[in-house]
């Protein structure tokens, strides 16, 4: 991060408060990611509520931060490591909101299977240590954000390949729960929506990751093959 | 940087090489290596006194006219160190034109402002020099305002249109290089849209350097962007990725307008 000031100090404060609103949000989607594994492995519906409740905060800082965004660029016409700033938080948002949604989901899975009286534990044990990763992920990829740490995001990006692979092994789990007990079909799926819930908020701490090396670092490896993400220049400036 | 790094198959309209100038001891421009390309429009940018002026007046040896002043290395275009002292410089400037901050229009006619230049280069026909004018003129994007008032003074016309009867006497020489120092710094919003507009026009047909203070008009208007401090050139490269990723600190810390 350039640590030197703008001439400027008006631009300063414009940049910082952006940073401080996407530290927000990022602390907001992480309680919620928080929040519905603490749900799901309990299988208590009770702070549903106010997961939903958050929900609707998370998206409105989205708003308040795509506006932050125009009126720098609107006002400031930010260049360099500013613009770079600027673009990759408008994208990070709409990765955060999305990360927010897919909490919401699993909430409503959990008040589901309760409602329906299934102990959820008994299906895939392998979920919950998706979840933990995906929550890791999600505070790493925040932290790296806050930092602008390139090495942190880049470890984010490969830790996304375990959890690829460990949701994988959930699925063949929940198939063979299905194949010898048909009757299970039904909650199955169910905790296999979840399971995909919790990967896609995996999927979007990389995103999010993805886009802090641009930031830091000006490279685009948003679909690199991993030689390129494994890669790093040493994040001078 | 080296230059051979920032671009690759572009050929170079004017190679500066090893430039130093002087305006009496003070050193302004040190070493200074560059490539101009054929056909783009390269920006200089940096803070006042970086000597982007004054490498822009080197090219077209407008210091000829002030004693004390002196370049030394290599500005090489078509072939010739143009340094040199037996230049014509008359010659040069044909090849070369130039365009400044305040219009100058000559206290002439429009059409004389144009023809005047023309004259001394060569020897038109009434009807050639009346289609140079016109030409001239639509390359410069003033045609269509000026065509029924070929014959009134150029300097009842607004900044604007001054600017670009300036453009258009420097492009009716057919020069290969246009040289604008800071062309829209005393014109408003509307005329300087639609000046650089024009700049992509012309680099159709002409090579292209101009010196600015603005920064968002150097990304607008530019191929290449030099950015220059103390005399030195700090940064070249495509201006499409400086003002995204510059590669040095100093180029990064000017262009997002941070104290250095």
């Amino acid at each position: 991060m350039n640590e030197i000031l703008h001439v400027s100090s008006q631009f300063d404060e414009d940049l910082s408060r952006l940073r401080t609103h996407v530290l927000q949000m990022g602390g907001l989607v992480e309680n919620q990611v928080s929040a519905v594994i603490d749900a799901y492995a309990s299988g208590d519906p009770a702070g549903v509520g106010q997961i939903l409740e958050t929900d609707r905060k998370i998206n409105a800082l989205e708003k308040t931060i795509d506006d932050d965004c125009a009126q720098i660029i609107a006002r400031r016409q930010p260049t360099a490591s500013d613009l770079r700033l600027v673009f990759g938080v408008t994208k990070i948002v709409t990765d955060l909101e999305r990360a927010g949604d897919e909490a919401k989901k699993i909430a409503k899975g959990v008040r589901r299977l309760h409602a329906e009286g299934v102990d959820q534990r008994r299906f895939a044990v392998g979920v919950r240590h998706i979840a933990e990763a995906a929550l890791s992920m999600t505070r790493q990829a925040l932290d790296a954000f806050a930092r602008l740490d390139a090495p942190l995001a880049l470890s984010v990006i490969r830790a996304d390949d375990a959890v690829d692979i460990e949701f994988k092994a959930v699925l063949r789990q929940l198939i063979t729960h299905m194949m010898e007990d048909p009757r299970t079909i039904t909650q199955a799926l169910e905790v296999m929506t979840i399971a995909r819930a919790i990967e896609r908020i995996g999927d979007h701490a990389k995103n999010v990751s993805e886009l802090v090396v641009y930031i830091a670092e000006g490279r685009d490896i948003r679909h690199a093959k991993s030689p390129m993400i494994n890669e790093h220049n040493g994040g001078e400036q | 940087m080296p230059v051979e790094s920032a671009v690759q198959n572009q050929t170079p309209e004017i190679s500066i090489r090893n430039l130093n100038f002087y305006y009496g001891k003070a050193i302004a421009l040190k070493n200074i290596n560059l490539d101009i390309y054929k056909g783009k429009v390269t920006a200089f940018i940096g803070p006042s006194g970086c000597g982007k002026s004054t490498l822009l007046r080197t090219i077209n040896r407008m210091y000829d006219l002030y004693p004390g002043q002196y370049a030394e290395g290599e500005l090489i275009v078509a072939g010739k160190n143009i340094l040199d002292k037996n230049v014509d410089t008359i010659d040069l400037r044909a090849k070369v034109g130039m365009v400044f901050q305040k219009p100058t229009p000559f206290p002439m006619s429009i059409y004389e402002n144009i023809a005047f230049g023309v004259r001394m280069h060569e020897k038109l026909t009434r009807n050639e020099m009346d289609d140079r004018v016109e030409w001239a003129l639509t390359k410069a994007a003033l045609w269509n305002e000026v065509k029924d008032k070929l014959n009134k003074p150029g300097t009842g016309l607004s900044g604007g249109q001054q600017q670009r009867l300036c453009i258009a006497r420097g492009v009716a020489v057919k020069p290969q290089v246009l040289l604008l120092d800071e062309p829209t710094s005393a014109l408003d919003p509307i005329s300087t849209m639609r000046i650089e507009d024009l700049i992509h026009e012309l680099k159709r047909e002409f090579t292209i350097a101009i010196v600015t203070h603005n920064m968002q008009q150097a990304a607008r208007v530019s191929d290449y962007t030099a950015y220059m401090y103390l005399g030195e050139l700090i940064e070249f490269g495509k201006t499409d990725e400086l003002f995204i990723k510059p590669q040095d600190k100093r180029t990064e810390d000017y262009i997002t307008g941070r104290v250095g």
